[in-house]
């Protein structure tokens, strides 16, 4: 069984092609690109990725001006609809912007562009993101940022928390996120946000291939469902 | 009618640019600022003539687009 994917592209992405590559290496299937001016997706989606770079610039903040981009708004439709959603790096920015995650990303506490390997753990292994990792405790991917400390207001982050939302946390926190948040689900479980990379780490050749059991995760949730 | 928006991380949220710049302005010798907060302000003009209507919309831009209200406060200003 395959995923039948589309990844976002807006005008600044960078990593559209590396999870376009990511999904079609590890599990097959068909990726199709998606244009941000478009206004529906494709039928019949299981997953939706939302990719990194630096859409619009960064302007006015990061994520802003793309989470209004008119396939966004089909993005919302199918995430409600259930459809899976993963936004990685800059999409973590998006989906945040968009409402569809809660919280924000703020510059890095030491302001520096943080770029390297970086170990996480993996909180809830209970999501049809991770299910696939088994007793893994911990991934290595890359993580590649100036705005990715995770912060909310201390009632979202106590409610973050008690709903298990909190899927990857940093082993050592680069950026000053609050309570080391590294990826986070809405409380459907269908909408998974994260700043480090699964879409630079699926193959051995990579440095790292701890990214390929999310998709992996994801064809054994269609399988089950 | 000139309307000015101006957009700050809320009281709480850390302001890691105005940390950097309150360092700067102490390595010069103003140990006496604090509270460096660094935010923007946006500037343009707007149609019409209804100062209440237009302080309306630019709370609606700002709702919308121009601040993020999870991190951010704002202040807009129209003459």
């Amino acid at each position: 069984m395959a995923l039948k994917a589309a990844v976002l592209v807006f005008p600044g992405s960078n990593c559209d092609r590396d999870c376009k590559t990511a999904v079609e290496t590890t599990v097959g299937g068909k990726v199709e690109m998606v244009w941000h001016q478009e206004t529906a997706l494709p039928s019949g989606l299981d997953l939706i990725v939302v990719p990194g770079g630096f859409s619009y610039g960064d302007y006015l903040r990061c994520g802003a001006m793309a989470s209004l981009s008119p396939v966004m708004q089909a993005v919302k439709t199918e995430a409600e609809r259930g459809v899976s959603v993963l936004g990685i790096c800059n999409g973590f920015q998006i989906l945040c912007e968009a409402g569809l995650l809660p919280g924000a990303l703020l510059r890095n506490a030491q302001l520096k562009y943080v770029c390297k390997p970086i170990e996480l753990t993996i909180e809830n292994r209970n999501t049809r993101f991770t299910s696939a990792y088994g007793n893994q405790q911990s991934v290595w991917m890359t993580q590649g940022n100036g705005d990715g400390n995770f912060f909310a207001d201390p009632d979202t982050l106590k409610a973050i928390e008690d709903n298990d939302q909190v899927v990857f946390r940093y082993v050592e926190n680069p950026n000053g996120s609050l309570n080391g948040i590294a990826g986070i689900v809405n409380t459907a479980g269908n909408v998974l946000g994260m700043m480090p990379h699964p879409d630079r780490a699926f193959e051995p050749a990579l440095g790292s291939a701890d990214g390929a059991p999310m998709f992996h995760s994801l064809v054994d949730a269609l399988q089950s469902a | 009618m000139k309307a000015k928006v101006h957009v700050f991380l809320k009281p709480g949220v850390l302001d890691v640019q105005g940390k950097a710049v309150e360092g700067a302005l102490h390595g010069l010798g103003w140990g006496g600022v604090s509270n460096v907060r660094v935010g923007k302000v946006l500037e343009f003009d707007m149609d019409g003539a209804d100062q209440d209507a237009a302080k309306a919309e630019l709370k609606a831009m700002c709702e919308k687009l121009l601040a993020n209200t999870v991190i951010e406060s704002y202040k807009v200003e129209v003459a």
